[in-house]
């Protein structure tokens, strides 16, 4: 308990486009640092005593949500779960999320976003039956393995960090992006989903597609959640060569 | 004046709301869901552990089924419950799990042959049957008689909340992302809609419909230190109060969770317990044998919670500059159960202590986790003073956890109530079409409007921040786990104090648009309401009672407060909320009151009590060949929606 109390920097875009004639600026807030301090005790902080014009978004604050990724120091990361003792120096810079909407200063419209992604990948179980099950019976049967695998591709909590730090998305706006294949990839893996591999291929297989993928992986780097991304992508890109 | 016009509007985009929303759809009738963010977000994400519903595939829930489920609950609530709404509820869960499983959970499935777990402290080899493999297995939790509770891994909320929004995204189902809604609109006794606020633009809309579902979740954040997401504010409770028709039942029932870490608050799953994890002192003991020698660490929630509490109290605390707590000990786990079945415990110990739960122990207190009360529903989730205005999930008091709620029967009510109340809300827009006049729409618009307005104008006065925090702290200290007539005579006071200087509330950021400070000037004086409501209801409420537990009162009082608190705001100038009662109607029990378990018992019981007994005895033996179901439909006929009243199915039992 012998941390000594830092006076932390933080760099934050403040911009808020509903105010007409507003400009983008950073601003510097000092905060006290305390033990165990996180960016979202701190911006938290800040709004509270220093400014209450602040716009950020917190829900879970136990990395679960996804909400809060934001740019830290030059990289993608949940702001939830990142110590303020990660930066030896005390100077934290942040800045929104690029590659969504911008509402205001470090909140940014993943919503939008993902649900137009869900849209377009058709993120759900595609099986005639499945609204005819009988509810009373057993549930079908599925290997453990199986199930395990799938909940693994399914930790995804689309918090947009894989967006941000993907360059083929910078070039390519209708670039779908890993969070996009990764969900096709858990689908592809569900023995649920009847969707054939040429169904599949409808959805990507072109360059705003899997085939788009510029392998810089800048979306395994920052994934949150650590999940396979590059594997998956180059597991489907596979598949999808296979089809024609 | 922007109308935007639905058969169904759902305030709340999780679990329940999603599922009352899917319900109407399927059923045709148009429906929206707003929500504070994208519904993906909500706080039903954050429930870890899993899903009570009594398959009994794995070998150690062998020999469960609805009744089984029925009692614990029952006993879980410590009697407070409705028991219709509890039938009602375990004999729907299996259907909703199996459901869910149809629309792409990867529930975690039994394997066959043997496996290792840890029970009491022990390791030990249990076998799986080879019949039940690749059926849905389920992990113990505290609190139950089997092994009940379905999972995957520790992301269960996700999984089902990821399977049920993309279902929702499948049927077409709008969700009004970043939308508030501040006021109802009503008109004697007929709830029409909702006043919403665009928390991008500021903007006001009335969202009209012929049914509103408030699924809003709890309001933990009345708190200052709480598992709960920090939108868990209990709006969507506090404009249903507002309306001054509709009631909020036994808000003082507050659920206190064993092992949150210390100090942010954030969950560690109760599956930790589950699994075998256990919980320790500052000598590094195993306390909880001492206290509760049968349930140990794995009793109810609240009686953990508690004995925590004395335990520290006794000085065997572990002091740290945030005060005392105890450890919970899932080293014994071993390093592979761990990082597949407990890994976002694993991953918030790393981030937010900067511990390895598998080597080392994690520091944890009681701390504020659920809601058990909420607003008053009957068995089909309509408020039964204010008619088109239904509740699900948290947010309601349908009644299925009366003062305690079991672990897994959360995210299990939030499906099963979506399944059941929306099947009511499709039935009440069937038969009841949207007369509306624009007048009324406009009273209510102009009402927020000027609230706001004022609001904006004011050049001095009261915080809105400040206020919430001394609420969240007169809460935490005299709302608590352990509960007196002193402190909560103090609680009752100071909150009206502050009910009255949040008519007062400045700001430092006056613009109407996206601005978070207005955020919590609409929200504060509500959440103070809301306090006021458990304070007070706590303060009269002369017994203890699952998790509501009077130091100066400390039996279970069935004689005279087997009823459900009701609590009112009918005139916006008053400054306590009105409480009244609703007898729980013995006579009419499945399960008449009796002990626990825990400690012991020093219930004074209700008069009816032994005569309900007697009368059960009796019909039981003029039904001597009633099965089980025949039985339950004696002694407790429920009313469900026909494609819901099927027998469950079990391996190796049949429809039996």
């Amino acid at each position: 308990m012998s941390e000594k109390e830092r006076i932390l920097k933080f760099h934050i875009l403040r911009y808020n486009p509903q105010i007409k004639g507003d400009t983008p600026t950073m601003k510097i807030y000092e905060v006290q640092e305390a033990p165990g301090m996180t960016i979202f005790i701190a911006l938290n902080d800040i709004r509270e005593k220093q400014d209450p014009s602040l716009q950020f978004d917190f829900i879970c604050r136990a990395g679960i949500c996804g909400s809060c990724a934001m740019i830290i120091n030059g990289q993608p990361d949940l702001a939830c779960r990142t110590l303020t003792s990660k930066f030896p120096e005390g100077e934290i810079k942040l800045l929104p999320l690029p590659g969504f909407e911008l509402i205001g200063d470090l909140s940014v419209n993943t919503g939008k976003f993902m649900r137009a992604m869900s849209e377009r990948v058709e993120s759900w179980i595609h099986d005639q039956d499945a609204d005819n099950v009988d509810l009373d019976r057993l549930e079908e049967r599925m290997d453990p393995d199986v199930a395990d695998e799938i909940y693994e591709l399914e930790r995804c909590v689309e918090c947009g960090c894989c967006i941000s730090a993907c360059a083929t998305k910078r070039m390519r706006e209708g670039f779908l992006g890993a969070v996009g294949l990764m969900r096709l990839a858990r689908y592809a893996t569900d023995p649920r989903d009847k969707r054939s591999n040429e169904d599949f291929y409808e959805i990507i297989g072109d360059d705003d597609g899997v085939f788009g993928c510029m392998t810089l992986l800048g979306c395994q780097d920052y994934c949150p959640k650590d999940l396979p991304l590059q594997i998956q992508i180059a597991y489907l890109r596979r598949k999808m060569a296979m089809v024609r | 004046m922007k109308v935007v016009y639905t058969d169904s509007l759902i305030i709340g985009g999780g679990l329940a709301g999603l599922r009352v929303a899917i319900a109407a759809r399927q059923r045709g009738y148009d429906s929206i869901v707003l929500s504070l963010m994208p519904a993906k977000r909500s706080h039903s994400s954050a429930a870890q552990g899993g899903m009570q519903a009594s398959l009994g595939a794995s070998v150690k829930g062998e020999g469960d089924d609805e009744d089984v489920h029925f009692e614990d609950t029952v006993k879980g609530s410590d009697w407070g419950c409705d028991q219709d709404v509890a039938r009602m509820f375990v004999n729907t869960a299996p259907k909703a799990i199996r459901q869910l499983a149809a629309w792409g959970v990867p529930w975690s499935r039994v394997r066959r042959g043997n496996r290792e777990v840890v029970i009491n402290g022990e390791k030990v080899t249990i076998t799986e049957k080879n019949e039940a493999h690749g059926l849905i297995t389920a992990r113990d939790f505290g609190g139950t008689k089997k092994w009940r509770t379905c999972f995957t891994s520790d992301g269960t909320g996700h999984t089902m909340l990821y399977a049920m929004d993309n279902k929702a995204i499948e049927l077409g189902i709008p969700v009004h992302e970043r939308k508030e809604a501040i006021a109802l609109i009503h008109e004697d006794g007929v709830c029409y809609g909702a006043i919403v606020r665009d928390m991008i633009t500021g903007e006001l809309i009335a969202y009209v419909a012929r049914t509103t579902t408030v699924a809003t979740g709890g309001y933990g954040r009345l708190y200052s230190v709480t598992t709960n997401a920090v939108i868990s504010e209990g709006i969507g409770c506090a404009i249903a109060l507002e309306t001054g028709v509709a009631s909020l039942g036994n808000m003082e029932a507050v659920q206190f969770h064993p092992t949150a870490i210390v100090p942010v608050g954030i969950l560690t799953t109760e599956g930790c317990r589950g699994d075998g994890g256990l919980l320790l002192d500052k000598d590094g003991k195993r306390f909880m044998p001492d206290y509760e020698p049968e349930k140990k660490e794995l009793a109810s929630r609240d009686v953990v919670s508690r004995r925590m509490t004395e335990h520290i109290r006794k000085g065997k605390g572990v002091p740290s500059r945030y005060g005392d707590h105890l450890w919970l000990d899932i080293t014994l786990l071993g390093r592979a159960h761990i990082e597949k079945n407990l890994r976002e415990v694993k991953e918030i110990c790393e981030y937010f202590l900067g511990i390895d739960p598998v080597k080392e122990y994690i520091p944890v207190r009681p701390t504020q986790h659920y809601s058990m009360g909420g607003i008053r529903t009957g068995a089909t989730g309509e408020s039964p003073t204010l008619k088109g205005l239904f509740a699900a999930g948290e947010c309601a008091c349908w009644d299925m956890h009366g003062f305690n709620r079991l672990g897994g029967n959360s995210v299990a009510e939030t499906v099963v109530a979506g399944m059941i109340v929306g099947e009511y809300v499709a039935d009440y827009c069937q038969t009841n079409p949207l007369r509306i006049d624009t007048k009324l729409i406009e009273h209510f618009m102009d009402k927020e409007k000027n609230k706001i307005r004022a609001v904006l104008k004011r050049s001095k006065g009261e915080s809105p921040i400040a206020l919430k925090k001394e609420m969240q702290q007169i809460m935490m200290d005299k709302v608590g786990i352990f509960r007196n007539e002193a402190d909560l005579t103090q609680a009752v006071e100071e909150l009206k104090d502050l009910h009255q200087r949040s008519r007062n509330i400045f700001l430092r950021n006056k613009i109407s648009s996206s601005n978070p400070e207005l955020v919590e000037a609409i929200r504060v004086p509500k959440m103070i309401r809301l306090a006021q409501c458990v304070a007070y209801g706590a303060l009269l409420r002369k017994e203890s009672r699952g998790a509501h537990a009077r130091e100066d009162y400390p039996e279970r009082n069935d004689r005279d407060w087997l009823k459900r608190t009701l609590a009112y705001w009918k005139d916006e100038n008053e400054d306590l909320p009105q409480l009244e009662y609703e007898d729980l109607d013995v006579m009419k029990m499945e399960m008449p009151p009796g002990s626990r378990g825990y400690g012991a018992d020093n219930t004074i019981h209700h008069p009816d009590t032994e005569k309900r007994m007697a009368e059960i005895e009796d019909i039981r033996k003029a039904n001597p060949k009633a099965d089980r179901f025949e039985m339950q439909q004696l002694l407790n006929p429920i009313e469900l929606p026909e494609k819901f009243r099927g027998k469950n199915e079990r391996i190796g039992r049949g429809f039996n």
